[in-house]
């Protein structure tokens, strides 16, 4: 399952780095990647990502507090 | 610029004046304290940030790194440095925002063809609705000035359009009823009346949009790379600082903590990696940015990169080195009229969007009646049969019609032949030319201009015609007589052959070759607008029909990866240098901070250029 979300507030270029790899190596996540350009998160998982979502939301939240996931 | 960007520069020009104002012969302390509220003002923010952070376990949050670095020096007296490290600090954030809001603007300027509305005749009025609730076969309104909403066929009215959007091309183009438009275009002079012939979604402008704003997901190997690196070296350098800090004077036996405390604060002060992990992605983006200028879109970085390496160019022959317009040049009928074998040849042919099925509609000049057509068999690559009215028919090329029995003589006219039988007996033959494009030459010998070692033309034609073209394009190589699945096939030999070298890129135009668009190491579709299967299959899709946008592209791309490449030997040399002299004691805040700062503000100068790339095309 591969889905594109908007990132809003994403504020700096190393945080996106910083995002994208954690998201790399949640369980679960076949491949993630943040374009801090276009502020664009694209996940590829395995099952549904909507099970792992609040885990994602977590790692956005602890690098960057106020960026938001927007569906 | 935005709101908390502008809120940001009042603060840093506040805050350089309080700073500055620092220096005057004021008593120590009125120096002092005009220091530390330039230091809050500024740096407020950061120091809370920092805080929020390092409680949720972003301990090398750079943020906290600057907030520590500061600390230190204020705790070395270091007042006006440390100011410094938080102002310049700042000045380099607002110059990054500024930087990437401009590029995000000038690719969303370029992307703005979105149409907003479309006007819809239903009954007798006109209604305007958003563009998703148009269907198939009704009439759209377009007046001057409007952008079109849905690809469709003018069926009244004439005018120009404006199609810079969509190809690059500044020319505007004449349209008239029967033409065919597409949706993004800006309907320049007369008011057009539009027959739909896709929904919105499937029309051109979303199929662009979805393409460009999805590019920048797949990342070149050098953004993974930086984004690795960064990973490894902002703990890298804050471990060295505080090993520098208090291994050295404890292990010398000097515990002169302040010498290399101070050390410690200029490694601190370069630790954060913003220059490489900012402009990298921005010089990419600018490249993308600027090849869709050019009426080049490329679906992402990776491809960009790749691009850069090409090795051998591979053509597909119709419609891409040759206009694809093809026209019936001479009717060679055998054992039946002119005027009947026309008749059935555009009738066999009535359902085959091949640009040869449709240059003999065009000749036969009527609508075939779909009614008489029954049992329509086809062999992509060989021919076609069907049933038309009581006639067995089948049309293909000679060894199609000699594989089904028939006694076919071979026609030596220059061009592509399509045989004919007739119920079991050879109803002669059409002859259709195709030409090549004005700037195929051009376009083969700038490739090589560009480094590309090795041209290749493929196609399904006979060898007498291929070798016309080649030579005539100045084609290194050519294949003839191909089938669909001997493409995949010779392009699977040339990734075989330069796998040491290089790239593999297929230049085709979408019809009949989305297997070799996809097997190829980048697949380019050439005048792709409109097809949804070019679009699908490749990985590059040049709006125009012009093969001269191929070097272009490569030009864009080269430049593009130099200007990464460039930044990022640029800003490791310079902060590996100052960590050096930082370490060996040589290098002071100031330094640090300048090759902080100023490192990241050229980059990002340097970066900008990608997105101007699109004046060499």
């Amino acid at each position: 399952m591969k889905k594109t979300y908007k990132l809003e507030n994403l504020d700096c270029a190393n945080c996106a780095a910083k995002i994208e790899n954690a998201i790399k190596e949640t369980e679960g996540v076949v491949n993630a990647s943040v374009s801090f350009m276009t502020q664009k998160l694209t996940i590829e998982t395995e099952a549904d990502i909507d099970e792992i979502m609040a885990k994602i939301k977590k790692i956005i939240h602890a690098v960057e507090p106020d960026c938001e996931i927007i569906f | 610029m935005n709101k908390s960007l502008k809120k940001l520069l009042k603060k840093i020009i506040f805050a350089a004046m309080l700073f500055l104002a620092g220096f005057l012969p004021l008593p120590q302390i009125w120096q002092l304290l005009l220091f530390i509220a330039s230091y809050l003002l500024v740096g407020s923010g950061i120091i809370l940030k920092a805080l929020r952070n390092f409680f949720k376990g972003q301990i090398f949050d750079e943020n906290f790194l600057m907030t520590l670095a500061t600390f230190g020096a204020f705790a070395l007296g270091e007042y006006s440095e440390a100011v410094a490290v938080m102002l310049f600090f700042q000045i380099g954030e607002f110059f990054q925002s500024y930087a990437v809001n401009q590029s995000r603007k000038s690719i969303a300027a370029l992307m703005d063809i979105r149409p907003d509305y479309a006007n819809v005749r239903r009954g007798k009025k006109v209604v305007t609705v958003s563009p998703e609730e148009v269907k198939i076969g009704e009439a759209i309104v377009i007046r001057p000035g409007e952008r079109i909403p849905l690809d469709g066929t003018v069926i009244k009215g004439a005018s120009t359009l404006d199609t810079a959007a969509l190809t690059g091309e500044s020319l505007p183009r004449d349209v008239a009823a029967g033409d065919e438009v597409l949706s993004g275009c800006i309907n320049l002079t007369g008011v057009l009346e539009v027959k739909t012939a896709k929904e919105f979604a499937a029309s051109t402008v979303s199929q662009i949009l979805d393409l460009v704003e999805n590019a920048s997901s797949q990342k070149a190997g050098i953004e993974n790379f930086i984004t690795r690196f960064a990973r490894f070296y902002t703990p890298a350098v804050v471990i060295i600082a505080a090993l520098l800090a208090f291994v050295p004077p404890l292990a010398l036996g000097t515990f002169d903590f302040r010498d290399w405390g101070y050390r410690a604060i200029t490694f601190l002060v370069i630790s954060c990696p913003c220059a490489l992990v900012i402009s990298i992605p921005l010089s990419f983006f600018g490249g993308l940015g600027a090849a869709s200028r050019c009426g080049i879109l490329i679906k992402g970085s990776n491809y960009l990169e790749a691009l850069a390496k090409a090795h051998t160019v591979v053509f597909d022959k119709t419609g891409t080195l040759t206009k694809g317009l093809f026209k019936v040049s001479k009717i060679c009928p055998e054992n039946i009229s002119k005027a009947e074998l026309l008749r059935l040849a555009a009738h066999i042919e009535a359902l085959s969007k091949h640009p040869i099925a449709l240059s003999i509609r065009e000749a036969y000049g009527q609508e075939p009646d779909m009614t008489v057509i029954s049992s329509v068999k086809e062999l992509p690559g060989k021919g076609i049969s069907a049933v038309i009215g009581a006639d067995n028919v089948a049309a293909g090329n000679l060894k199609f019609i000699q594989s089904l029995g028939i006694a076919a003589k071979e026609n030596h006219t220059a061009g592509t032949a399509v045989y004919f039988a007739v119920n079991q007996k050879y109803a002669g033959c059409i002859i259709i030319e195709d030409e090549i494009r004005e700037d195929a030459a051009a376009a083969v010998s700038a490739l090589k201009t560009e480094g590309v070692s090795q041209t290749v033309m493929l196609t399904g034609d006979r060898n007498d015609i291929g070798k016309k073209i080649a030579s005539a394009a100045g084609i290194d190589k050519y294949f003839a007589n191909l089938l669909p699945a001997g493409k995949v096939q010779k392009i699977e030999e040339l990734l075989k052959q330069s796998a040491d070298f290089g790239k593999v890129i297929f230049v085709g135009d979408g019809i009949n070759d989305a297997p070799v668009l996809a097997r190829s190491d980048i697949g380019i579709a050439m005048g792709g607008i409109g097809s949804d299967a070019a679009i699908e299959a490749a990985d590059i899709v040049i709006m125009t029909d012009e093969p001269s946008k191929i070097p272009s592209a490569i030009r864009i791309a080269r430049k593009t990866l130099r200007i990464a490449k460039e930044n990022i030997i640029f800003a490791l040399g310079v902060k590996f240098l100052v960590l050096g002299l930082g370490a060996a004691g040589y290098a002071s805040i100031w330094a640090a901070v300048f090759a902080d700062v100023g490192v990241s503000v050229i980059a990002i100068l340097n970066a900008a250029r990608a997105l101007r790339l699109n004046k060499s095309c």
